[in-house]
């Protein structure tokens, strides 16, 4: 039976693919490498910096070799068909992550800046919260189709995450963008990075029930359908939200972020070409037109078309200015095709945010083009296992929920990466697992986890025909 | 569903190729631009993460490399130091971890820090080796006992001063003394409490006698008489007299062309008709006036030119260009060519007017930079000495050499004479200030001639004295002296 699954016209679907192999075995070896190649990262920045093999390496090493082991483990046990590639990729993100943080840690420029706190072994615990929080949606999600009854949960827990951090007393402002809460005793949280799941499961769930009303109720018009008026509703409440995000957080990328993620689930959900032109004009005005009276905006976008002024500005003294950019931007010139060599690279003198926010540059000077190259291609094919999940699954929810949140991590990845290196204008969120910060481990290992889940349905073979007595009842039906 | 995500993969995949292409043109394309920028923080770190190689005069080092403390946030591991820094700071320039570099230090960094292009196999080899990069040396061509001589004969004096000193057969640089100077050694690091302060004390408007000038290359003076030298030689060339000896056309007084003003002599010396001998040795400005005056801009301006003036010189360190005045009518010109109204010249320019005097009319290129050596002493680059022009032909040049013996045997210079040596040269004495009220400049320049006929050296000398009285200052009193030690000591050292 599992032939089937070879026939080319199957070759999306797995339905009856019982017997397939469940790559358990490959995600295993692969996961060596996911931890192999951190630990002699680590040994390399040891060495470049002291001439000695780091004290800790044994330690590191087993520690992330067992929160990988736990990870498998428990893959293997609750969901045995799940991509073999998603849970390597991702260890491997996260322990190259740890070791620029730690190498980031050895930087006496910034140990002296006050924010300083030596930020691996936190790193380290939010990693093993993390992966606690993985194996935790493994257990308890049994099927993903389950989250489809928390819709409009979901909405509502967004907007109570998004909002949090406007409230007096409990949000921060760090740096211009207002997207931190402080928790005493937890430090600083970043509950975007929760709210995008949240996010996706509603728009999954919201979009499952209207996609036909949205694609089929529509005029055409210069080629394109129309939706009708009333069907512009959610897309307009959305687009709203975004813009008050970016009016109230001066945050481009949550912003961004959100909006593009519900753009693309509303496409696949309707197959109508027209939402991404919609989507496309409507993120333009409102970013213009937000653009165009917030200051902090403003700046971001003088800093990102002219950085050398916004350099000399900040080194002038004048308030409200940094030389990030232009420092980036020197690391990763610097670095070159091959890069200094971890441990040998200078990008410290961008100070704050260097191993968060700024972090890609850090891997661009000391690993250069190559490792770039590199990184960048792990985060696509993250991204495009998890879209390739969404075409594997078998109920629209899940695909809507899948690609939702394959396509908001590669925005992320795009928004983050594209703003340290210049391509676009600067914003307030970090590299997806590499980047020191809790909120963004924990967040993006659930996202892991569901994706994982997601996959193992969809690669599930499909259980055997159960004979059912009702079939053969109408079998035997007789004419009396 | 599955039409769309496809194209939502295809999209996504487009994101990352984006970001593929970005960074390919920032650490690909542009890489260098970025990681060669001076204000890229790498690149300061990497000039003083290895000793830097060293400025050599006389075979012996004048910088040095020194470890700074390793302590605080100082991430940079080495720091210049200087030997008789203010004496040699006309030469050296500074190299500073928290202010730069200038002039030779600038110019020659790459090889000084070992990053030049034609160090490139060197350092592969000890990279190789796993040696440590090493900078290379700059062999300069200056003559540390003549630049002690004019740099302790400026000190003496007191007051701002200048001294340039050139070989006139080759063009070497021999001393290039400017007063009052600075020692780069205080502000070669980058601590704010000391470094910063003694910068900052440094600069004109904290410091009004300005002594981060290098009078020797970048400040122009009036010549005054010391130019009537090149007028001498642009009458002798264009064919306007033929000898030294022969009377000129010269009434006295002179009403210049076209005005009434006369043009006065300093005091009552005989210049009526006087020879070119006559008229140097007792500087008769209406002789020369008239000669200008006689010659015409054009042919002033082109004789000039050929001196080397209205150009800069890179010896490589820039000097400013000397200025005679294109435009001017024949009053105007009749002063310039007296070395007053726009006229002026750097110490280097009327040292390189000696020299092409004394080299038989051959103007050399003047330059201070004799090789680049890598830090194993190979020489990586040798420079030639190179003819920049002919102002005058060998005949005109020994007709005005004897002209300017004759000053210093029996005219205003004889302070400069030296036993056994032959000396020419001329005094100065230029006025400045609105209405002549400032100071003059006390200008002296001078070759001297050994008994073989060759010539070591021709000297340049400028004092700008606020303090001193006015009657007492004369190209002869007090620039001269200084010229004649400098010439001493390169006659020294050449035996």
């Amino acid at each position: 039976m599992s032939s089937t699954t070879n026939t080319p016209t199957h070759h999306t679907s797995t339905i009856g693919a019982i017997g397939a192999p469940s790559r358990r075995n490959t995600e295993l070896a692969l996961l060596l490498f996911a931890v192999v190649i951190p630990v002699f990262a680590y040994a390399n920045v040891g060495l470049a910096i002291d001439d000695k093999v780091p004290a800790g390496l044994l330690s590191y090493g087993l520690g992330l070799g067992l929160l990988a082991g736990v990870g498998h483990l428990a893959v293997r046990k609750f969901a045995p068909y799940a991509d073999p590639l998603l849970l390597p990729l991702a260890t491997l993100l996260n322990g190259l992550g740890l070791v620029v943080i730690w190498r980031l840690d050895q930087s006496k420029l910034l140990q002296s800046l006050p924010t300083y706190v030596a930020a691996a072994p936190r790193q380290l615990l939010y990693t093993a919260l993390g992966i606690a929080l993985f194996v935790v949606v493994l257990i308890f999600l049994k099927d993903h189709r389950v989250l489809q009854r928390y819709t409009y949960i979901s909405m509502f827990g967004a907007l109570v995450l998004l909002i949090l951090p406007l409230v007096p007393g409990l949000g921060a402002n760090i740096y211009g963008a207002k997207i931190w809460i402080r928790v005493p005793g937890l430090g600083s949280l970043q509950p975007g990075e929760f709210a995008k799941i949240a996010l996706a499961v509603f728009f999954a769930g919201y979009l499952m029930v209207k996609r036909d009303a949205l694609a089929l109720a529509s005029r055409r018009f210069m080629g394109l359908y129309l939706p009708r008026g009333r069907d512009l509703g959610p897309i307009l409440v959305v687009w709203l939200m975004s813009i008050l995000i970016l009016v109230f957080e001066t945050d481009l990328g949550t912003s961004l972020l959100f909006f593009g993620m519900f753009v693309i689930m509303l496409y696949v959900a309707t197959e109508r070409t027209s939402w991404i032109v919609f989507g496309l004009l409507m993120s333009a005005a409102g970013a213009v037109g937000v653009a165009s009276f917030e200051p902090h905006v403003q700046q971001r976008v003088q800093a990102w078309l002219d950085p050398m002024k916004e350099y000399k500005l900040s080194q002038a003294g004048v308030a409200g200015h940094s030389e990030q950019s232009m420092q980036a931007l020197w690391a990763f010139g610097s670095g070159g095709t091959l890069g200094t060599g971890l441990g040998q690279g200078h990008s410290d003198l961008i100070r704050f945010a260097a191993n968060s926010d700024f972090i890609l540059a850090t891997f661009g000077e000391e690993l250069g083009l190559a490792g770039i190259m590199a990184v960048l291609l792990i985060y696509g094919l993250i991204v495009e296992r998890g879209v390739r999940t969404a075409l594997a699954a078998r109920d629209p929810f899940g695909k809507l929920l899948a690609v939702g949140l394959s396509g908001a991590f590669a925005l992320q990845v795009f928004v983050v990466a594209g703003g340290v290196m210049g391509l676009i204008p600067l914003t307030g969120m970090t590299m997806p697992f590499v980047a020191y910060g809790g909120s963004s481990v924990l967040a993006n290992w659930a996202l892991i986890g569901i994706l994982i889940r997601i996959s193992d349905t969809a690669r599930r073979p499909a259980p055997a025909p159960a004979t059912n007595p009702d079939v053969e009842m109408t079998q035997v039906v007789r004419p009396s | 569903m599955n039409k769309p995500l496809r194209r939502i993969a295809i999209f996504c995949g487009l994101l990352v190729l984006t970001l593929l292409l970005r960074d390919n043109w920032l650490q690909y394309v542009k890489a260098d631009s970025l990681k060669d920028d001076p204000k890229n923080r790498r690149v300061t770190i990497a000039r003083y993460s290895t000793p830097r190689g060293d400025i050599i005069v006389d075979g012996d080092p004048i910088t040095g490399s020194t470890k700074t403390s390793k302590s605080g946030l100082n991430d940079l591991e080495y720091k210049r130091t200087y030997k008789d820094g203010p004496m040699w700071a006309p030469v050296t320039g500074y190299a500073s971890q928290a202010f730069g570099a200038n002039q030779l230090e600038s110019i020659e960094d790459g090889i000084l820090t070992g990053t030049d292009d034609r160090l490139f196999f060197r350092n592969t080899l000890d990279m190789i080796t796993g040696k440590q990069k090493q900078g290379g040396n700059v062999v300069t061509t200056l003559n540390a006992a003549a630049q002690k001589a004019a740099y302790d004969g400026l000190k003496k004096q007191g007051g701002k001063g200048a001294v340039a000193a050139i070989d006139p057969s080759t063009g070497k640089i021999l001393a290039l003394a400017s007063y009052p100077s600075y020692d780069p050694s205080t502000f070669a690091g980058n601590s704010t409490s000391t470094d910063s302060k003694n910068w900052t004390a440094l600069q004109k408007k904290n410091n009004p006698s300005d002594p981060m000038l290098n009078r020797a290359l970048r400040e122009t003076y009036p010549p005054g008489s010391t130019f009537k030298v090149v007028t001498a030689a642009a009458a002798l060339e264009n064919g306007l007299y033929t000898s030294a000896d022969e009377a000129t056309d010269s009434p006295l007084p002179y009403i210049m062309k076209g005005t009434t003003t006369e043009l006065k002599n300093e005091g009552n010396i005989p210049c009526k008709n006087a020879t070119l001998r006559i008229a140097l040795r007792y500087s008769c400005n209406t002789v020369f006036g008239k000669i200008g005056s006689d010659l015409g801009n054009d042919k002033m301006l082109a004789e000039a030119k050929k001196f080397g003036f209205d150009s800069e010189q890179f010896t490589p360190v820039r000097s400013s260009a000397s200025v005679f005045s294109d435009n001017m009518n024949s009053s105007q010109t009749a002063l310039s060519s007296i070395g007053q109204f726009n006229t002026a010249a750097t110490p280097l320019q009327m040292a390189m007017v000696a020299s092409a005097v004394a080299n038989n009319g051959k103007l050399m290129k003047p330059y201070m930079v004799d090789k680049l050596q890598s830090s194993n002493l190979d020489t990586i680059s040798q420079t030639e000495p190179e003819e920049l022009s002919q102002p005058l032909s060998a005949k005109n040049a020994q007709i005005l050499q004897s002209m300017m013996e004759t000053v210093v045997k029996e005219g205003t210079g004889t302070k400069a004479q030296i036993s056994g040596v032959t000396v020419g040269g001329k005094t100065g004495t230029a006025q400045h200030g609105v209405e002549n009220s400032e100071n003059p400049y006390a200008w002296f320049i001078s070759y001297a001639k050994l008994p073989d006929g060759s010539s070591p050296v021709a000297v340049a000398t400028v004092i700008e004295d606020d303090n001193a009285n006015r009657d007492d200052i004369s190209g002869g009193g007090l620039a001269a002296p200084i010229a004649k030690s400098v010439m001493e000591a390169v006659i020294n050292s050449k035996k």
